[in-house]
């Protein structure tokens, strides 16, 4: 989806040549063009908070000092201080403050940045800082006399500074305006100042948007634009800007204000933005932003439809923001029965849950009360916390874990005094055909477990058949389906339509990474009609979604969906009709074009295959990303700034050390074994899409061809259809190029751990280890793709940092088959075959084209400078005609393989 | 004759050593510090070396002179402590401009006679600015941590009487030394920048910090990393480390201030670390030894010596240096 069409996504840093911003506290800090993103603390402000001016009204300095120190403890990597108020001797509180914090070196090891609009506030702050610090700010906005003669101060105090964009004829609030008022700024400080271009900070203002007035509405935009041009025109300039302004007409709607942050920094990010004065604890993260929230909330930064702003305040009402409360602890081996069963079960400690229940049994008649009386108030405290946002999921497994232990301790009991146990509904959980992806399904699973529904669980490839079956045997009351290759999109839809044949009228709900509202409404929803279906996006919202359905009010709850799923069609419908697409021949006319005569190509030193056998688990974990895994467990957050958040934090470092501690016994006990074969050949591009791969030098043996996808939707006028062939030299070019190809895996041995844990009841470790076993892999992933470069390839001398690794910054690319790049998924036998993968890795493909074990990661490498990652996105019919021709597979099959990509 | 940045690119340089080292071996009484000056101060003055330049300008001329003799290329003028804020423990504070005007006077005598005798091996004078006996960055009373003894305008006045003498009597460099507070050392940039810009002179400026231990940082707290960034905005000839630690402790911060300036480096270190004695004992020798690792490395273009230095050692470091080329 084009975003807007002024929007053109990365900028391009062009100012290598000069030398880097560098600013200091105790310790330095280097902003490089590398360096994304810098946060600067806001809470050390008296204009923005209230607390930290009451603390200073009040002399409480002990305290405002340890508002700083948070800040700095929580990631801000620049501290902003403004003591301008009313109220206040600001300059004596600057100083005052500012004297304090060189005596906190856990403060002090952060860059200041001196914020004041009083020019002697600023001057006595100077003075009493020993590092490079930054002002913020000055402007021309009383003349240029006034603006020299500051400018110059600052260049001999040595520090940086932020210019706002505003002249004497008021703040800049168009583009025009914006980058006028810059250049001008800036050419008066670099010509007549001589100030250090790369120390200087543009703040092209940040405004509020959706505020219902029209001059307001391209607000953000025009700082998108205006932050590109200066980034791509002012040598060296950086841009900053206070980003909470933008979501000023929002207050008292944290959720929506917290979107709308993090859209803005996505997007002025993209533009060339590099820091920004930011709350970090108001700031979501950009992908988990819900769609449809994300969807207005764009609409109105990029200005993209007349009515943004008020389709963002009428969804805005439907949407509202939580706090995050800590559980306390209590000395709780001394409370009753009761409070010691719950504490066992909040806190996840199965430690005492035995003899606790135990003593239950002896009290109750029956002891099927022990767990609908004791251990079911138990769990509801869980469920209530949880709900509440109170819980995090890595706690309520645990939970879980407890739970069942207590359970299965007592069923023998119950099955003596066969009492019937009550539960509040059946749910069917199933990983569909072809399919072997499972952690999120176990998730749900768990948690609905925890709230007293039963479950049924039929594991992972599962055919529709078999589902329904079971559905019928067990009269279950839900169908839940699960899946995370695209292809298994098709496979739930199949499922839905089997289920309407049979004249079923069971909820079925849909969840797993590819899903998606939009799919389910429009692909799955409308071949089932006698009963609901239901996007449920992650674990957490399971339990509302299930009891909503099985409740009174589920007549409202399902026509409220109904509702939902017709307006998200509706939309789907419009933005089809919006978009263009180009033609296949008319998309290969504009490739994305490599100019093979000054191409720089690597010739390999490996030329054919190679097997690691048994890989060192300890080398791959230094090269495990994460923050995926926290993703796994709906910690939503980046790694290693999610074990200091204010809310997860606690529960993210548990979870840390737990994983680590794991991984210190796969490793120690080789749990797991890691194999991968890789191989290089020569190869050339023919017919535009497609890459012939010779047995040899003499490339006259072809040994497999790989058929590419091309990019259809019109783009704008530089961007290109990109498709893979288009990263390597084609044939008739008569230059010599490579392919590389790779299949690792480290989930060799996992079943036999899993299984263990699941007879112990165990599902936090299941988890656990299926969750780092898939890390395991990604890393191995990313190791081998190091080794490739260095050796096997060998054109990257220089060994890139892990964090650098992490965010992908060396030469080339490893797309896998059937991920964005090339999301046709029967390009994976081919490379299966030529890697003689599943012989030599143990890794075999299903028959969705999904890899099993699952913690195993395929993919192909091309080695150009210019090859990158892209998304083929939607295409037209003729590529998938084209596409059925060239590789000998139906018609109608290929479209398929391809339905989530298929724009029909 | 090529100036000090032309002979930097082509050799090492040699800076001097201790002058209070030196002046002990004289042996001087209360009367020496008076002389022709200060006859009827109140205050004792005995060990208020700067004063010698006016009192015993003998003196320092020849230990001047014994430096240039074994070989230095630049020597520092006998001005550490000539602030009116270092100068007011004696109650001298009229004294500054004298001290600084003098001293650099006097070194530029001796140096230009030795310049004289040999055209190809020019000698320079730089003004020594000491990091006075204050801090900005830190209280002196542990119980009231945002209290400080004096104000950044307050040095700024202090360091510009200093630069004003300093230029005016003849230095041809100006050497900012012993930073423990890097706050003071920008207070002492600043007032260089007023004064160069107020007599309309352009000398090129040395810095040089002091590492007080094993962790790597200054006094005040900072890396020497973050030094460097905090006074990089002066255009700097050099900037190096000197005093407290010895030579072979400095290697690591040195290598730091070599990959990340864009400077020229210097270090002059002291003998070692002084013994229970309060003596240097690192003999010539052993000092020579561990410079010339740092020449091998190529650390540094200007090296030295600090407390506990004399003669001796900078005639071993100058033999040395005379075998390396930048």
């Amino acid at each position: 989806m084009s975003l807007h069409p002024d929007y053109k996504g990365n900028h391009h840093y062009k100012w290598e040549h000069l030398p880097n911003m560098k600013l200091s506290g105790l310790e330095p800090l280097e902003v490089t063009h590398e360096t994304n993103f810098i946060n600067i603390g806001e809470r050390t402000n008296v204009a923005g908070s209230r607390k930290f001016l009451r603390l200073i009204m009040n002399d409480e300095f002990d305290e405002a000092l340890s508002v700083a120190r948070d800040q700095v403890e929580g990631g801000a990597q620049i501290i902003d201080i403004n003591m301008d108020d009313g109220l206040i001797d600001g300059k004596e509180a600057m100083v005052k403050f500012l004297n304090l914090i060189a005596s906190e070196p856990d403060i002090s090891r952060v860059p200041i940045m001196i914020d004041s609009s009083k020019w002697e506030i600023v001057e006595a702050g100077l003075q009493c800082v020993q590092g490079k610090c930054i002002v913020n700010s000055i402007s021309l906005k009383e003349g240029k006399a006034k603006f020299v003669s500051e400018a110059k101060k600052i260049r001999q105090y040595g520090a940086a500074v932020v210019v706002m964009a505003f002249d004497e004829l008021g703040q800049a609030d168009t583009y025009q305006r914006r980058i006028q008022i810059c250049e001008e700024s800036y050419r008066i400080l670099v010509n007549e100042v001589g100030f250090p271009p790369q120390d200087i900070i543009f703040d092209p203002n940040v405004f509020p948007v959706a505020t219902g007035m029209d001059e307001h509405r391209r607000n953000a935009i025009d700082f998108f634009l205006a932050t590109r041009w200066i980034r791509e025109n002012l040598p060296g300039a950086h841009v900053s800007g206070g980003i909470s302004n933008v979501s000023f007409s929002f207050r008292g709607n944290n959720k929506v204000r917290e979107a709308m942050h993090s859209a803005f920094l996505y997007h002025a990010i993209n533009e060339g933005l590099d820091m920004g004065i930011v709350n970090p604890a108001m700031l979501e993260i950009y992908d988990d932003i819900p769609t449809d929230l994300l969807n207005h909330v764009e609409d109105v930064l990029l200005d993209r439809r007349e009515d943004a702003t008020e389709r963002l305040l009428e969804f805005a009402e439907t949407v509202s923001g939580s706090g995050k409360v800590r559980v306390v602890n209590l000395e709780w081996r001394e409370g009753t029965l009761q409070e010691r069963l719950t504490h066992s079960l909040v806190k996840g400690v199965a430690d005492f849950i035995l003899e606790d229940v135990e003593e239950a049994r002896q009290i109750v008649d029956e002891p099927i009360e022990v767990i609908e009386g004791y251990l079911m108030n138990g769990m509801n405290v869980v469920g209530d916390l949880f709900g509440a946002g109170k819980m995090f999921l890595p706690q309520v497994v645990k939970s879980a874990r407890v739970m069942k232990k207590a359970v299965a301790y007592l069923l023998p009991y119950i099955e003596a005094s066969k009492t019937d146990n009550r539960s509040k509904g059946k749910v069917l959980m199933a990983t569909v055909k072809g399919d072997v992806h499972d952690i999120g399904k176990n998730i749900v699973a768990v948690v609905l477990g925890c709230n007293n529904y039963d479950i049924i669980d039929l594991g992972v490839m599962v055919p529709a058949n078999k589902i329904l079956e079971a559905a019928k045997e067990h009269q279950v009351d839900v169908i839940g389906l699960s899946g995370l290759i695209t292809p298994s999109l098709d496979e739930m839809a199949h499922v839905a339509k089997e289920m309407e044949l049979l004249g079923m009228d069971l909820p079925l709900l849909i969840g797993g990474a590819t899903t998606s509202k939009v799919h389910t409404a429009v692909k799955i929803d409308q071949h089932y009609t006698k009963g609901q279906t239901i996007h449920v996006l992650d674990a957490s919202r399971s339990v509302t979604v299930v009891s909503d359905l099985l409740g009174d009010k589920k007549d409202a709850f399902v026509d409220n969906i109904k509702d939902e799923y017709e307006t998200v069609r509706k939309n789907y419908a419009k933005k089809k009709g919006f978009k263009k697409f180009l033609s296949l021949a008319e998309a290969r006319q504009n490739k994305f074009n490599i100019d093979w005569n000054t191409s720089e190509i690597a010739k390999p030193k490996l030329n054919g295959i190679e097997q690691l056998n048994d890989y060192d688990l300890n080398e791959l974990r230094e090269y495990i990303d994460w923050t995926p895994f926290f993703h796994t467990w709906e910690l939503r957050g980046k790694y290693p700034a999610i074990l200091e958040h204010e809310a997860m934090g606690e529960e993210a470092t548990k979870l840390y050390r737990e994983a680590n501690a794991m991984l210190d016994t796969i490793i120690s006990e080789k749990w797991l074994t890691a194999k991968a074969s890789v191989g290089i050949w020569p190869a050339n591009s023919v017919n535009d899409d497609d890459i012939e791969i010779y047995t040899n030098e003499n490339r006259d043996t072809v040994l497999h061809t790989q058929f590419g996808m091309r990019q259809q939707l019109k783009k704008a006028k530089a961007a290109n259809n990109v498709c893979v062939a288009d990263f390597i030299a084609p044939k008739e070019s008569g230059i010599k190029d490579y392919i590389g190809g790779f299949v690792v895996t480290t989930g060799l041995g996992i079943e036999k751990k899993v299984a263990e844990f699941e007879a112990d009841h165990d599902d936090y470790n299941s988890i656990l280890l299926k969750a780092l076993a898939d890390r395991l892999a990604e890393a191995f992933a990313e190791r081998l793709h190091e080794i490739v470069r260095q050796s096997y390839w060998g054109y990257e001398e220089t060994a890139l940092e892990k964090a650098e690794l992490i965010k992908e910054k060396y030469r080339g690319i490893r797309p896998a088959p059937g991920y964005p790049a090339n999301p046709d998924h029967t390009e994976k036998p081919g490379l299966f075959k030529i890697l003689n993968a599943e012989k030599l890795t143990g890794v075999s493909l299903t028959e969705s084209m999904a890899m099993y074990p699952t913690a195993s990661v395929s993919g192909w490498y091309f080695a150009n400078p210019e090859a990158h990652y892209f998304g083929v996105g939607k295409v037209k019919t003729d590529q998938a005609e084209r596409l059925a021709d060239a590789k000998g597979i139906e018609l109608e099959r290929m479209k398929q393989w391809l339905s989530s990509n298929l724009d029909e | 004759m090529d100036g000090i940045r032309e002979i930097l690119k082509k050799r090492v340089l040699v800076l001097d050593g201790a002058m209070g080292t030196m002046i002990q071996r004289y042996k001087l009484e209360e009367e020496d510090f008076r002389r022709g000056w200060f006859e009827d101060h109140p205050n004792s003055l005995k060990g208020n070396n700067d004063l010698l330049s006016l009192t015993r300008p003998d003196i320092i001329k020849a230990i001047h002179a014994e430096y240039l003799e074994v070989g230095a290329d630049i020597i520092e003028t006998n001005t550490f402590s000539g602030t009116t804020i270092a100068q007011a423990d004696y109650d001298l504070e009229r004294a500054a401009y004298d001290i600084n005007f003098h001293g650099a006077k006097l070194a530029k005598e001796v140096c230009e006679e030795f310049t004289a005798k040999n055209p190809n091996k020019p000698r320079f004078v730089a003004g020594s600015i000491g990091p006075t006996n204050v801090t900005l960055s830190l209280s002196p009373d542990v119980n009231d941590p945002g209290f400080r003894n004096t104000t950044f305008d307050k040095m700024v006045v202090a360091y510009s009487e200093q630069v004003k003498g300093l230029i005016e009597g003849g230095a041809d460099l100006l050497l900012v030394e012993t930073i423990f507070d890097t706050l003071n050392a920008k207070a002492a940039l600043f007032a260089i920048e007023d004064v160069q810009n107020e007599l309309g002179t352009d000398l090129p400026i040395m810095v040089s910090g002091t590492i007080t231990d094993a962790s790597g940082r200054t006094l005040s707290g900072q890396t020497t990393e973050a030094f460097l960034v905090s006074v990089q905005h002066a255009n700097l000839l050099s900037i190096g480390l000197n005093c407290a630690l010895g030579a072979s402790a400095l290697r690591p911060y040195l290598q730091i201030l070599k990959n990340k300036a864009p400077f020229f480096t210097s270090a002059h270190p002291n003998a070692g670390l002084p013994n229970e004695m309060g003596e240097y004992d690192e003999t010539p020798e052993i000092m020579a030894d561990q410079i010339k690792t740092f020449l091998d490395e190529g650390l540094v273009n200007i090296v030295g010596g600090c407390c506990g230095t004399t003669p001796d050692h900078i005639k071993a470091m100058a033999d040395l240096a005379a075998n390396y080329s930048a």
